[in-house]
């Protein structure tokens, strides 16, 4: 088992617990073994600058490459030169959580449609399945 | 006796009242780490009584103001020398902490005093605060920090079941154990 996600300045983290769940934020600098720094940057994630506990954030597969407690210009800079926000939306991590949310949001009328089209999805598979057996 | 919970930092300045003969008598400033200006007061004349013949009733406060620190934004390494009452006898210590600000790190020394040998707030004693370079440190989990680069893995994480859920899992029954390994 060969770890590939460290804590380390500049790793992009998902925040899971707190007033700032599901956003994105980087590690600007580490405390100690329980807790380090992070920051969106602000203008981006709307993560502010704080100190949080590794329990609450979940590390990514995405960098930034920064030096130790970067102030937010040169964060933001380097945000956007790492194109992070849209590295981050096309991974499936992103897709699973954007694909959850839109089936916590359904309204009964889009209930509805899932169910006609899983329908009409497993039609089509049970014909050819058919059609292989004979 | 001082109920701790977040520390804050005040400046308590005191003198003895003035009397006829001396209508000027000399202030004294000390720094006191209280949850409340309160507090802080009442620990400024149990110090000051120890240290001059001075105590509450023959004396009076001037001035309590709150020091905040001056950059919360970065973290800085502090030592912080102080007394303590054991079950056994009386004893200093030196202890190390990370934190953002000073007040964070004297929180942070209550809170482990307490955790490591059952000391209660009212038997610790502040003796002096410093912030150091990290070439100062002389504790090893402060300095493995304090150092360029610093990189680890997070090995075996243990959901915490409490968390907005009702249990550790959606089920009741399941087959597979749950995963502690994240990359």
């Amino acid at each position: 088992m060969v770890f590939k996600r460290y804590v380390e300045v500049g790793r992009v983290v998902l925040v899971n617990y707190g007033p700032d769940a599901g956003k994105l934020a980087t590690i600007i600098d580490i405390v100690d073994q329980n807790k380090c720094l992070i920051d969106g940057p602000a203008n981006l994630t709307g993560v502010t600058r704080q100190v949080i506990p590794y329990g609450r954030i979940a590390l990514t597969d995405l960098t930034v490459k920064i030096s130790r407690n970067a102030r937010q210009k040169s964060l933001t800079a380097a945000w956007t030169e790492a194109d992070v926000l849209a590295k981050w939306e096309a991974s499936s991590w992103a897709k699973k959580m954007a694909a959850k949310k839109k089936r916590a949001s359904l309204n009964d009328f889009d209930r509805f449609k899932v169910m006609v089209a899983r329908k009409q999805k497993s039609n089509i598979i049970a014909k050819k399945m058919k059609e292989i057996a004979a | 006796m001082t109920v701790a919970g977040k520390m804050n930092q005040y400046q308590v300045v005191g003198r003895k009242a003035a009397t006829e003969d001396h209508p000027n008598p000399e202030a004294y400033r000390m720094i006191i780490f209280a949850p409340n200006p309160v507090i802080a007061k009442s620990k400024f004349w149990y110090y000051m009584h120890q240290f001059r013949k001075m105590k509450k009733t023959t004396g009076e406060i001037l001035d309590c103001v709150q020091l905040v620190e001056k950059n919360s934004r970065i973290i800085k390494n502090y030592g912080i020398w102080l007394r303590y009452s054991s079950r056994s006898g009386t004893h200093n210590m030196y202890r190390e902490y990370r934190d953002l600000t000073l007040t964070g790190a004297v929180t942070q020394l209550y809170n482990e005093m307490a955790g490591r040998h059952r000391t209660r707030p009212r038997s610790i004693q502040i003796i002096r605060t410093a912030t150091l370079k990290a070439s100062e440190l002389k504790r090893d989990n402060g300095m493995q920090f304090a150092k360029k680069n610093v990189k680890f893995p997070l090995p075996h994480r243990v959901a915490s079941g409490k968390r907005g859920m009702k249990a550790l899992s959606s089920s009741t029954f399941t087959t597979q154990r749950p995963t502690t390994f994240f990359g």
